[in-house]
């Protein structure tokens, strides 16, 4: 039977392989403690890739992970071995660029962490039950930040008028880029 | 989520300050959550709770059923703002909950509510929410709403409700079946995520019709499909169309066009999905692989790890079946050995070692060996496989390969690692003559300083089976003997063996031996001491086990053959008593396991020790039991082998009778098994009237009819036939039930005085070569075979005709001998074009038989068959020639 591409797991961790916010999607870990031991194995194989410019790739247990590092995360989508890389590839670069859009590309753990409703909501516009809902970066961050309304408008309005432009900018050379 | 995590206060301490979630607490933030119930909702502050409860929840912990139903419910309280944020952290903190049925019930009219709501964010969540928490009945209420949303004009809303259909198809599918209609039109919506949503729904709405989907791939690769996404998906499907439609009469494929369209597609997910389903299409032709690999390579020397794994992974792959076709990769996989990414490495390796010819070898063998340092042992393991059958493939450069393997033999490494490679080094020895010495070498040197009692003691085996047919055997006794001085109690047993076959084996070296065998004797051990003595007193000629030498031999080195299973059966049946335990009484027949086989088709037979031949062996010895009961045959001697049931009625017949060929040297008994189904009838002198006019060589001696057969309680008559001494005699045999019915009252048992005398016709039966054939298993063909007379060997070939396939071809073959297929080889791998089967077996006279089977097939399915016999006696080989050829 031919199959949907599914993804099994999103994890970001921090520079110690500690869990700032995951989701898993299917049965393959069904314990706390054998998604700990998943988080630990990704972790420690991948800590000393540079996958900071470009995402990376690692094969082990069956599983296919495809990761990339900003700051002091670290972001891994999990998919099954037979799973086409690129489409992982999607999702993982569609969530991590949504997360640099929200944390207006100041993204570290802490930040992160002060924003963690933000985090979760990418999480849930990105993925459904396994199912890819959404690849494209600004449409998720335009989704989370539409649902978080006042919310994000507060912090917005916060803002010093360059950092308003600067975020203006950025947001124009990526509607350019695309 | 199963049971709650402990507390991780320990972790926390030792985090920076800075951490908003720092010591938090889960039972402060349930009395927190009680902010939920304030009359003047606050929604900032109830979202950070939310996001708290969350952030306690994705850490691991997990709340207990009255705490998740007290959240739950505060939860359901914010429904009254109207705050678009809240309402979000409310959707995830629901899914989150998953609520019980009776919980669900409080929410889905506000979710309804929302669903229906004018913000279209309400809208697509509500739908993803309620979807995951419904059961069938509330499904039923909102269905509609879902058809409409499926063909909503906002993406996000239509998407959220397909999603949601693939997810409730799981639970609900015949719900989701009526909305075809509407799947159908959002395929061919404009937004990409909508089509890609909606194709996966509709085929997986259609996916047991196999018209439908070919007709839904025919109409989509026409090229209304947008979205990369979704033409992966349709890329799927279609090469679903191609697998099971096959190849037509032109020799073309149906949507091949279509495949190879797609690498040329701008997306990159989209051009690898379309190769790696080219490559994968069975019976691929180097024609129709040539674009894929051609995009594949290019992918190589990308910037992008992601892409230059998925394109070696794949050309990896194409390797294994295909070598020629990715040879012209291989300037761009030399330059991945230096990848940075080890899996990307070692994949490069891997292929090359596949595809690589003869001169490129040594080249790459240097760079490997710079290589293996610094990777993990998985993927040393990976490598050191591929270099095995690199070696297999080109004998001739075994000096440097078996040189390589056996500096990594010193390296550091796993139990696993280390074991792959003294598997290689001994596939090499055994299939590589001129490798022998150089790998005995080796294996010396590494038994020197190992640490793992398991690869010892497997290498000292070895070493006494091969060591002594060396040039200079004498040089190995040194290894040998300091594994008795240095090692632990299972080594230096081993050890003593291996010395002891040794001096059985070089007769120059005997002395010496005895006074290192003798040193053993002072061993700290039971078994070493034991076996110490055993082989002094036999070598020596103090105890005499045998007549001749080679007895001797067999007897203290000879491989054992007797399943263990069938051994432990007769040692529990033995009783004490004046004669000894024989052991050639233990029978050697392993019974198939069919079932089990053909489960697991790819998996080698489990073999002698296969836990469900116990039952079988007891089976045979209640035959046994049996037969010797009765007085008339006790004296047709041993049973040699007892046949299957075969049935001879039809099932759900009047009488049910099956029959069980019992087979002596000079006769044959039929056991034939009756039940009588009918309650009203009691049979009376049940025998089996037998026609052998068919069956030349065969004589009727005694007939032992069953003096009643009631319903339901079955019984046997049996019937004896006398033939030829030691002659597999065939025929087939024409067989009338004849018996006496009486009436019997069933309600209470009345039986009627008068009897009817009446006959019941069963069908033939034939006794065929196979059952003059015992399956025996031998555990190393090659080794049986060298060990075989060549003289005894008898070669033809066989036309076979046209058959369905090589492996109904193979079938036939080890039906009609009735053998044992060895090392798995019954299995033919799909597509292949020929196939060697190797099988083994007793032959009445107790004559030993091994038979290799060479098949090939052409074009036409013609299916031609090379059989090369050995046995212990000459005529035998040319009598399985005969039966081959008869049959």
């Amino acid at each position: 039977m031919a199959t949907l591409p599914s993804v099994k797991n999103i994890l970001v961790l921090d520079s110690e392989g500690k869990r700032v916010a995951v989701k898993y999607y299917t049965d393959d870990w069904p314990s706390v403690s054998s998604k700990l031991a998943f988080e630990k194995s990704v972790f420690t194989k991948t800590m000393k890739i540079n996958a900071r410019n470009e995402a990376d790739i690692v094969m082990f247990d069956g599983h296919i992970v495809i990761f990339k590092f900003i700051q002091d995360l670290h972001f891994f989508v999990t998919g099954g071995d037979d799973e086409n890389e690129l489409i992982l590839a999607s999702v993982l670069q569609g969530f991590f660029d949504s997360v640099g859009t929200i944390l207006r590309n100041n993204v570290e753990k802490r930040t992160a962490l002060e924003n963690l409703d933000l985090i979760y909501l990418c999480l849930d516009e990105v993925v459904d039950g396994g199912m890819i809902l959404e690849t494209e970066a600004s449409v998720i961050a335009d989704k989370v930040s539409s649902a978080s309304g006042l919310e994000t408008m507060a912090p917005f309005s916060e803002q010093t008028l360059s950092q308003a432009f600067a975020v203006a900018r950025e947001h124009f050379a990526r509607s350019l880029l695309k | 989520m199963a049971q709650p995590m402990l507390k991780k206060d320990d972790d926390r301490d030792d985090e920076v300050d800075y951490h908003p979630f720092f010591g938090i607490e889960k039972g402060a933030v349930l009395q927190e959550a009680r902010v939920f119930n304030d009359p003047q909702i606050d929604p900032r502050r109830c979202s950070q709770v939310i996001t708290k409860v969350l952030y306690i929840l994705n850490q691991g912990d997990t709340l207990t059923q009255i705490e998740g139903t007290e959240v739950f419910f505060s939860v359901t309280k914010l429904f009254q703002s109207k705050d678009p944020g809240l309402r979000r952290m409310m959707y995830l903190m629901i899914k989150e909950l998953s609520p019980s049925a009776g919980e669900v019930i409080m929410v889905t009219s506000s979710l309804m509510k929302d669903m229906n709501s004018k913000t279209d964010m309400y809208r697509a969540n509500a739908i993803r929410v309620l979807s995951r928490i419904i059961d069938g009945t509330i499904l039923a209420q909102i269905e509609r709403y879902l058809k409409q949303a499926i063909v909503d004009k906002n993406p996000v809303v239509a998407s959220a409700a397909l999603v949601s259909g693939i997810h409730l198809l799981q639970t609900s599918p015949e719900v989701v079946k009526r909305w075809s209609n509407e799947v159908q039109e959002a395929v061919q919506s404009r937004a990409s995520l909508v089509q890609f949503h909606a194709l996966a729904l509709l085929y997986q709405i259609r996916q047991h019709d196999r018209l439908a989907v070919t007709k839904l791939v025919t109409s989509l690769t026409k090229g209304s499909v947008r979205s990369p996404l979704a033409q992966c998906l349709l890329i799927r499907y279609a090469s679903q169309v191609i697998r099971e439609s096959g190849v037509n009469q032109a020799g073309e494929r149906p949507h091949f066009d279509y495949l190879e369209s797609c690498l040329r597609h701008k997306a990159e997910m989209v051009i690898l999905e379309a190769a790696r389903a080219i490559t994968e299409l069975s019976g691929v032709t180097s024609r129709e692989l040539t674009p894929a690999i051609t995009v594949l390579q290019l992918f190589l020397s990308s910037s992008k790890p992601v892409l230059r794994f998925a394109a070696v992974r794949t050309l990896n792959k194409v390797a294994m079946t295909h070598p020629l076709a990715v040879t012209n990769c291989n300037i761009d996989m030399e330059s991945l050995i230096s990848d940075s990414n080890r899996s990307i490495a070692t994949l490069a390796i891997t292929t090359l070692l596949k595809t690589g010819n003869e001169s490129s070898v040594d080249r790459l063998m240097k760079q490997i060996t710079n290589f293996m340092a610094d990777i993990a042992d998985e993927f040393k393991i990976v490598v050191v496989d591929a270099i095995r059958s690199l070696c297999l493939k080109f004998p001739l450069k075994y000096r440097s390969l078996m040189n390589f393997l056996s500096n990594i033999l010193r390296e550091e490494g796993g139990f696993e690692y280390k074991k792959a490679i003294v598997d290689s080094i001994v596939t090499l020895i055994r299939d590589i003559p001129e490798a022998k010495e150089i790998g005995l070498f080796h294996l010396c040197e590494f038994i020197e300083d190992c640490e793992f009692t398991y690869l010892s003691t497997q290498i000292l085996h070895l070493l006494g089976n091969e060591g002594p047919r060396t040039s200079d055997p004498s040089k190995y006794i040194r290894y040998v003997y300091n594994r008795v001085i240095l090692e632990n109690a299972t080594v230096r047993a081993a050890a003593v063996s291996t010395l002891a076959k040794f001096g059985a084996l070089v007769d120059s070296l005997k002395s010496r031996i005895f006074v290192l065998l003798r040193r053993c004797l002072f061993d700290s051990d039971d078994e070493v001491r034991d076996r110490a003595t055993l082989y002094l007193k036999v070598l020596g000629g103090e105890a005499v086990v045998g007549e001749t030498e080679k007895e001797t031999n067999e007897f203290l080195f000879g491989s054992f053959d007797i399943p263990l299973v069938n051994l432990e059966a007769s040692l529990k049946n033995y009783e004490p008593s004046e004669t000894p335990f024989d052991i050639s009484s233990v029978p050697r027949e392993v019974r198939s396991q069919p079932l089990a086989e053909k489960k697991a088709p790819g998996k080698k037979p489990t073999g002698p020790a296969g836990p469900t031949s116990g039952p079988v062996v007891s089976a045979i010895d209640a035959y046994e039991k049996l037969l010797s009961s009765i007085p008339e045959f006790a004296a047709f001697g041993k049973l040699f082998k007892s046949s299957a049931p075969v049935e001879l009625t039809e099932a759900e017949t009047e009488y049910a009778v099956s029959v069980v060929k019992h087979i002596y040297d000079g006769h044959v008994i039929l056991q034939f098994n009756c039940s009588n189904t009918i309650p009203e009838q009691l049979l009376e002198n049940v025998t089996v009237l037998i026609d052998a006019s068919e069956a030349e060589d065969f004589a009727e001696v005694y007939t032992k009819p069953l003096r009643s057969l009631p319903y339901d309680s079955p019984g046997q008559t049996f019937v004896a036939f006398e033939k030829p001494d030691g002659v597999p005699a065939v025929g087939k045999f024409s067989n009338i039930l004849k018996f006496i019915v009486k009436e019997v009252d069933p309600a209470s048992g009345d039986v009627d005085e008068d009897g009817v005398e009446d006959e019941y016709q069963l069908e033939d039966l034939e006794v065929t070569y196979a059952d003059y054939m015992l399956k025996v298993p031998v555990s190393n063909f090659r080794n049986a075979w060298e060990g075989m007379d060549p003289e005894s060997e008898r070669v033809d070939e066989y036309g076979l005709g046209a058959r369905e396939s090589l492996a109904e071809a193979v079938n036939a073959v080890i039906s009609i001998l009735g053998m044992h297929p060895c090392e798995g080889t019954e299995v033919v791998p799909n597509n292949s074009r020929s196939h060697t089967c190797l099988l083994s077996g007793v032959f009445i006279g107790n004559v030993k038989v091994l038979v290799r089977l060479s098949f090939g097939i052409s074009g036409p399915k013609e299916v031609a068959m090379k059989l090369a016999v050995r046995s212990d006696d000459p005529d035998v080989s040319d009598k399985i020639h005969e039966i081959v050829a008869s049959g």
